[in-house]
């Protein structure tokens, strides 16, 4: 059998896998790209080569600039394998992925987890009835589908993602029923305040305002500070009810979307039991690495919004920069040009940065829509509902892992995906104590399902050439 | 000062039962547990009441084995009249799959001596593949043959686990969660010992802290042989009721989803999975049911049990610091009942119990010699 | 079966495909994603929860939530917003726990 090693393993083809790759094999390493997806692009540019110029006019100017890169880096040398699922990666930075329907195994010097976010769960009474979906769901269709809602479509939550779904449904011609804000015009006030440096997000802050003039310009109903969210609907949703400006509202909608931010998609990082810290600002696990994304296992690095929310030209700057670190630690970068290039990388992403604590604030998701009353279900998977975890912390569990046990909240496929920043958050409210002191699921291999068959007859990658 | 007539450390199927089984006899009993993620052989069990083939070589264990899976109805009746949880206890006997001749053989040879041991008091069935396929429908073509007893059932272990926290604390049990016991000291009048930022002194102790035991024995003078050893297990996802009996490759949950393991390992402390370990498991399922091929496997984790040196259970009441007992084993589940309804009374010092005294610490030491009576 | 859907397309297709959902036949456009597909089509759940019954329907449509589950050609809980829709998929929905026919045949064995 073949033994072949690789120099470095990509996990994810998004803006931060893609210029890792570039990077990497600019300097003469060998590389090879495992993505989900079936093209490059990751979720912010997904099916760009695909997307004719009417869809690419529809997704704005940040969508089309993907295009350059996507193209660049399927010229690099790197070996791209889509259609790919990882099911586990070991310190000893063995990649076990499924392709094709079989299971195969690829052994890389050095890892780059790049695995992008993920939304935000927004467990609000009735977000499972059919009919819901997530921003970033409407999203994909429009760009990998070129579907669209065919009636007025209903927005709820909070964050420039959502904002801008708007604006390209309006620019696709589609109507909203209304955009339902649950953040306000206080909340901007309160952050522009209170956050140090403030002004260091104002390019950021700015774009959000544009779409939402655009979004004034064309007359779409905008309500601010909506409270108490809630949808409608027996099989199916049918309105979405909320509190704001002193009275309740009730809006009739067939497809109602859901979103209240992005967290980076920390199942490979867990699973390889890597220390994560709670950040309070960002309300989320952010794996640690050091300012070059190496985490403590020697060669296994994170870059782009899998380490932290940082936004699409923060992950293109982690990628070249850990891309340039592995190949350093390879001996393929003269110590001069390294100096000189890290401390470009390192001044640009202060600067990019800098916005974050801004936007963050400005959009912070509100409490009572992450962590709902008892009837509402958290663990999809499980049909467990907040209440029920409540119940087995009274029992005396301090943690997930305890109330997964007694109450198979986690246990499902998506393996807490979908649940497990909500679980962290209502015990720790349950207990009165920090996240950071309750802690998250233990993630277990396979990280994605995968047969009896695929597992016992796993074989070791033998492509050539590398 | 927390005060406590009975402290037991350790949460799990093990402390948790005899905590139980002291408060049905009226004692004021404590249980100190860790936290959130320590290692709990509890919570990564097969979840088997087992007797066939256990005790090969030491008859007390089988015969305390099928004592103890007789009191297993009762136990539950107990629990859910406490808890309102129903764990699911069945007992419809089980299956041993045999991959090879030489399995079969060797099991064979097992159970007949256990049966000769008990004096014939050991029921089982040696069936051949035809005769194990019109019993278990969908076993696969390369099982040579399998042993069936009529002991053998199961129960959810994990529900099992909720069942004695809430009965226990329906009882009066104390638990206390995310507490590590540091230092055990004797004093005339019990033990007092630290646990987190609490000092407790108890009247009696009870070490039923897994692995944990050979470090809280060695504080109270008592060397107690226990090692880790690996178990990895597969959970595929939810079926329709298929197989109904447990089979040590292969057991259907009440929940649907499909439990697959008995691998061994020698690992250390860690309870990872292993691809290739993984693999192995999978391979044997499927060739024990081979159209378990196209299912898929949600989750693998591993755990580790609780092995003493000879791999039977140690039952020790200290006689250098008399009041504290120690126990452990790698049944706990199976050794629940008992241990709630014969070994708690034995601990409380109400009962004389003759099926302990085959476990006691002094079979590993050195120079071994047979005990005088009185 | 469909109703009209919540989703239109914003051009018609360059191809279409055949697909069988519940034992009718649909025409999906090529080259989109079976979750895609079947919201096209006006399918309005997928699947019915092994826990509860409770109706789902794709969700995420990234792969991380499971709730679009499907069976597809005889394989239980597929994601299909995965999976690329192919001429003459047969598609169920996955009514809770996957079917699990133990009588198989002699010559079953030899099909690993």
């Amino acid at each position: 059998m073949n033994k072949q090693t690789v120099d470095l393993i990509v996990i994810g083809a998004g803006p931060a896998g893609m210029s890792a790759a570039l990077e990497a094999t600019g300097h003469g390493l060998s590389v090879v790209v495992l993505d989900e997806q079936a093209s490059p692009g990751g979720q912010i540019y997904r099916n760009i080569l695909q997307a004719d110029a009417r869809s690419r006019g529809v997704l704005g100017d940040d969508y089309q600039a993907g295009a350059g890169l996507v193209a660049k880096f399927l010229q690099c040398g790197a070996l791209y394998l889509g259609n790919a699922a990882i099911w586990q990666v070991t310190p000893q930075r063995k990649v076990h992925y499924l392709i094709d329907g079989r299971a195969e195994v690829l052994q890389g010097r050095h890892v780059l987890i790049a695995t992008g976010a993920f939304e935000r769960p927004m467990p609000i009474p009735g977000w499972t009835l059919p009919g819901v979906m997530t921003a970033g769901a409407g999203q994909i269709l429009l760009k990998s589908a070129a579907l669209v809602p065919r009636q007025p479509v209903l927005l709820a939550g909070c964050g420039p993602l959502l904002y801008l779904l708007a604006v390209q449904y309006l620019r696709a011609g589609i109507a909203i029923e209304a955009l339902v804000d649950t953040s306000g015009r206080g909340d901007l006030l309160r952050a522009w305040r209170e956050i140090p440096g403030a002004l260091r997000g104002w390019r950021d802050l700015l774009k959000g305002l544009q779409l939402l003039a655009e979004l004034k310009r064309a007359g779409v109903r905008h309500v601010r500070d909506a409270r108490d969210l809630r949808i409608e609907g027996q099989a199916q949703a049918s309105a979405l009810s909320f509190d704001s400006g002193g009275r309740r509202w009730t809006i009739p909608a067939p497809l109602i979307l859901l979103h209240q931010g992005v967290v980076p998609n920390t199942q490979i990082s867990w699973s390889l039991r890597l220390e994560h810290d709670w950040s309070e600002q960002q309300l989320c696990w952010i794996a640690r690495r050091d300012s070059l994304g190496e985490t403590s296992l020697p060669g296994i690095f994170i870059a782009g919004d899998g380490g932290a929310i940082g936004g699409a030209q923060a992950a293109l700057l982690e990628g070249r920069q850990a891309g340039l670190a592995i190949a350093a630690s390879a001996g393929k970068v003269d110590s001069r040009q390294l100096r000189q290039r890290l401390a470009h990388y390192r001044k640009a992403l202060r600067r990019q940065r800098a916005a974050r604590p801004l936007i963050d604030a400005v959009y912070r998701p509100q409490q009572q829509n992450r962590i709902p009353a008892d009837e509402v279900i958290v663990c999809r998977c499980e049909d467990v509902s907040a209440g029920a975890i409540r119940q087995h912390v009274a029992l005396g569990c301090l943690g997930p892992n305890q109330t997964k046990a007694f109450g198979r909240c986690g246990m499902g496929p998506c393996q807490g995906r979908l649940c497990g920043l909500s679980v962290t958050e209502i015990i720790a409210e349950q207990r009165q104590v920090p996240a950071a002191a309750v802690g998250y699921y233990r993630i277990r291999s396979p990280l994605k399902p995968i047969t009896l068959a695929q597992l016992s007859t796993e074989t070791p990658f033998t492509q050539e050439p590398l | 000062m927390q005060k406590t007539d009975v402290l037991v450390i350790g949460g799990g199927l093990v402390g948790l039962s005899i905590a139980y089984g002291l408060a049905l006899l009226g004692r004021q009993v404590s249980v100190l547990d860790e936290g959130d993620d320590a290692f709990r052989a509890a919570r990564g069990n097969f979840g088997l009441l087992w007797v066939q083939g256990k005790g090969y070589g030491m008859s007390p264990y089988a015969q305390w084995s099928r004592e103890a899976v007789a009191l297993w109805p009762r136990f539950a009746a107990s629990l859910q009249a406490d808890s309102g949880i129903d764990v699911h206890l069945r007992q419809p006997g089980g299956f041993q799959l045999c991959l090879s001749e030489q399995e079969m053989a060797e099991e064979s040879r097992r159970l007949l001596w256990l049966r000769e041991a008990m004096d014939g008091g050991y029921p089982f069935e040696l069936l051949e593949a035809d005769q194990l396929r019109a019993r278990l429908p969908g076993v696969g073509p390369t099982v040579v043959g399998g042993c069936y007893s009529p002991m053998d059932g199961h129960v959810n272990p994990l529900k099992l686990l909720r069942a004695l926290y809430a009965a226990c604390q329906a009882r009066g049990v104390r638990i206390v969660n995310g507490q590590r016991v540091r230092a055990i000291g004797q004093r005339a009048s019990g033990f007092e010992l630290d646990a987190g930022e609490q000092r407790w002194h108890a009247g009696q102790l009870v070490l039923a802290a897994g692995l944990g035991n050979r470090e809280l024995g060695a504080q109270l003078g008592m060397d107690v042989p226990v090692s880790p050893n690996r178990g990895q297990i597969l959970v595929t996802e939810r079926l329709k009721p298929f197989l109904h009996y447990p089979t040590t490759y292969v057991r259907q949950t009440d929940e649907g989803t499909v439990q697959l393991g008995d691998s061994h390992e020698s690992a250390g402390f860690d309870d990872g999975t292993s691809s290739d370990v993984m693999a192995d498991i999978a391979r044997r399922a499927v060739q024990c049911f081979p159209r378990l091929a196209e299912v898929r496997l949600i989750r693998a984790w591993g755990a580790l049990r609780v092995l003493s040196a000879d791999g039977f259970p140690i039952y020790e009441a200290s006689r250098d610091c008399p009041g504290a007992v120690v126990v452990s084993c790698h049944s706990g589940v199976t050794l629940a009942a008992i241990h709630a309804l014969r070994l708690a009374p034995w601990i409380g010092g109400d009962y004389d119990e003759p099926g302990v005294a085959a476990f006691g610490l002094q079979r590993f030491s050195r120079n071994h010699e047979v005990r005088h009576a009185g | 079966m469909p109703a009209e859907s919540v989703f239109r397309a914003l051009g018609p297709a360059d191809q279409t495909v055949q697909i069988e959902f519940e034992g009718a036949s649909l025409s999906v456009p090529a080259g989109v994603s079976l979750a895609a597909a079947l919201l096209l089509s006006g399918v309005t759940h997928t699947r019915e929860s092994a826990v509860s019954g409770r109706p789902g329907a794709p969700f995420c449509m990234m792969g991380v939530c499971f709730e679009c589950l499907v069976e597809v050609d005889g394989q239980a809980n597929c994601q299909a917003c995965l999976l690329p829709v192919r001429a003459g998929m047969r598609v169920l929905r996955q009514r809770g726990a996957r079917e699990f026919l133990a009588d198989g045949h002699a010559e079953e064995g030899a099909d690993e």
